[in-house]
């Protein structure tokens, strides 16, 4: 797509000040806490074994989500795009349900389901001994239910939008299904697709009420760097505030590295 | 910032109050969770007792509550489940008067109804095999269970540090936890789906619960009369049902 200039003068006044006050709106939060930053001490504040531990769970969370997300994820997406079944929009629905449900509900939610005397974690736990909650098994399932639907909801979209025409090409030329969707599908949806992974990643690395309410709360064992900072808030505001500083600038620097320079084509 | 700020918290707490009748003046008091129940009944009867006054808890973790208040959030009461809590509030000038004891509270073992992990006392909590919970270390419960454990000469392998009192005792009624350590008066709120086993008062901890106006109040008036009201006959009454002892 080409950027025609030409139409666009100076922005309307009105515009740009409400423009300004929305950024406004997540810049002043964000200084808020940059000044609260105790610089002097953040290196001694990183190296500390509750911040380690967190980095090193967090790490291994929201990447297991995103990968979860991207096997399941993508066939869910090409289902509610591609395949005319009943009540699709219902099952649509309850994918987007996570991204509206507060994370606590859905962390209650996962507690009724998989906790040991859970709907299906009772039988689990019976047959194999296999307890989800307050284990880092807990951690990746609370973070993937939240985070999923943003790579499914990105997907299905690309998916639906496509031109289908190209698919039917190489079908004609003889391509079978598999290699269709491997060689045509995917690599047309392929910035919607990073851009909805980073997205997904981001939402896990986040998590927090589905993860305190399903996988509990445990240094070295479920305690991710957002529960840290709720937990360190109350007790040691500098390395809250330090984490928070962690959290921030990985997340930014993941969404303009990944994000962006992906979907400039969109 | 701050006035916008409170316009738009009360704007929210009116919302949220569906159906409510038209309160001349609405009294914000932040309550130690462990305090839900009991405080529940008593906003009821104070209501009723200050006809026009609308009572609004806000219920979380004394150490959240804290935090809300020092960095400005707007409340007319504090209630909190220690001292701690307490003197950081009053250090940090927020305080409108001098804190007061108004109840004071055990600490009991709680284990899912019937429980099923044979727990018998604190040596159990040392135990790897069982999924024990703890409420965090900044929460007074949290505090008050490491050292009565501390006391009982117990090193607990915990599986889980919850935020609050409520969060743990929920996870044990769930039959997710094992056992865990909460208040007396926690083990008495549930309706049946927790069984409580008793801490060796040489190992037990007392908590004080102390009570204070604070400086941001709207309505001194109506928050020195709350507070006067918890420690008044009726309002002792309130507490000793839900399990607290006068102080």
């Amino acid at each position: 797509m080409k950027r025609s200039r030409a139409t666009v003068g100076r922005p309307p006044t009105p515009l740009l000040v409400l423009a300004l006050l929305g950024l406004a709106f997540f810049v002043i939060p964000l200084l808020g806490l940059l000044v609260r930053v105790p610089w002097s001490e953040l290196p001694t504040l990183l190296k500390s074994a509750v911040v380690v531990d967190a980095m090193r769970i967090s790490a291994i969370a929201s990447i297991s989500a995103t990968v979860i997300s991207l096997v399941l994820g993508i066939p869910l997406a090409w289902l509610l795009a591609r395949v005319e079944f009943p009540g699709r929009s219902i099952v649509r629905g309850i994918v987007t349900l996570p991204l509206v449900l507060p994370p606590v509900v859905g962390g209650a939610a996962l507690l009724f389901a998989l906790g040991r005397r859970g709907l299906v974690g009772e039988p689990l736990y019976e047959a194999s001994g296999l307890l989800l909650p307050f284990s880092m098994g807990g951690v990746i399932i609370a973070t993937t239910f939240v985070a999923m639907p943003f790579l499914v909801i990105t997907v299905e979209g690309a998916l639906r939008n496509m031109d289908q025409r190209y698919e039917g090409a190489a079908a004609t030329l003889g391509a079978r299904r598999w290699t269709v969707m491997r060689r045509v599908t995917l690599p047309m949806i392929a910035p919607s697709l990073i851009a909805g992974l980073v997205l997904t990643w981001a939402r896990a690395f986040g998590e927090f009420g589905a993860t305190i309410t399903f996988a509990g709360n445990l240094q070295g064992r479920t305690q991710t760097l957002p529960l840290a900072v709720f937990v360190a808030l109350e007790s040691d505001r500098d390395t809250a505030v330090a984490i928070s500083l962690i959290m921030i600038v990985v997340s930014l620097a993941v969404i303009v590295a990944l994000r962006d320079r992906w979907t400039r084509a969109l | 910032m701050k006035k916008p700020l409170r316009i738009l918290v009360v704007t929210l707490l009116l919302a949220a109050c569906s159906g409510g009748a038209d309160a001349d003046s609405e009294l914000l008091v932040s309550a130690a969770a462990s305090l839900t129940d009991a405080f529940a009944d008593i906003e009821e009867a104070f209501e009723a007792s200050r006809p026009g006054t609308d009572v609004v808890l806000n219920l979380a973790g004394s150490s959240a509550l804290r935090e809300q208040i020092l960095e400005g959030a707007p409340a007319d009461v504090f209630a909190s489940a220690n001292r701690f809590n307490m003197d950081k509030v009053v250090q940090g000038g927020e305080a409108a008067t001098e804190p007061q004891v108004f109840a004071t509270n055990l600490l009991q073992i709680a284990v899912p109804a019937g429980n099923p992990a044979g727990v018998t006392g604190l040596a159990d909590f040392g135990r790897d095999e069982l999924l024990i919970g703890l409420c965090a270390e900044a929460v007074p419960c949290g505090d008050f269970a490491r050292a009565a454990l501390a006391n009982g000469g117990v090193a607990p392998s915990v599986d889980s540090n919850e935020p609050d009192v409520r969060a743990l005792i929920t996870k044990i009624e769930l039959g997710e936890l094992d056992a865990g350590i909460t208040y007396v008066t926690d083990v008495a709120s549930t309706s049946g789906g927790v069984d409580g086993i008793d801490i060796p008062l040489e190992d037990n901890v007392v908590a004080e619960y102390p009570i204070v106006v604070l400086r941001s109040t709207g309505d001194a008036a109506a928050a020195a009369a709350f507070v006067e009201f918890v420690l008044s006959n009726e309002g002792q009454a309130i507490l000793d049902e839900h399990g607290f002892t006068a102080p």
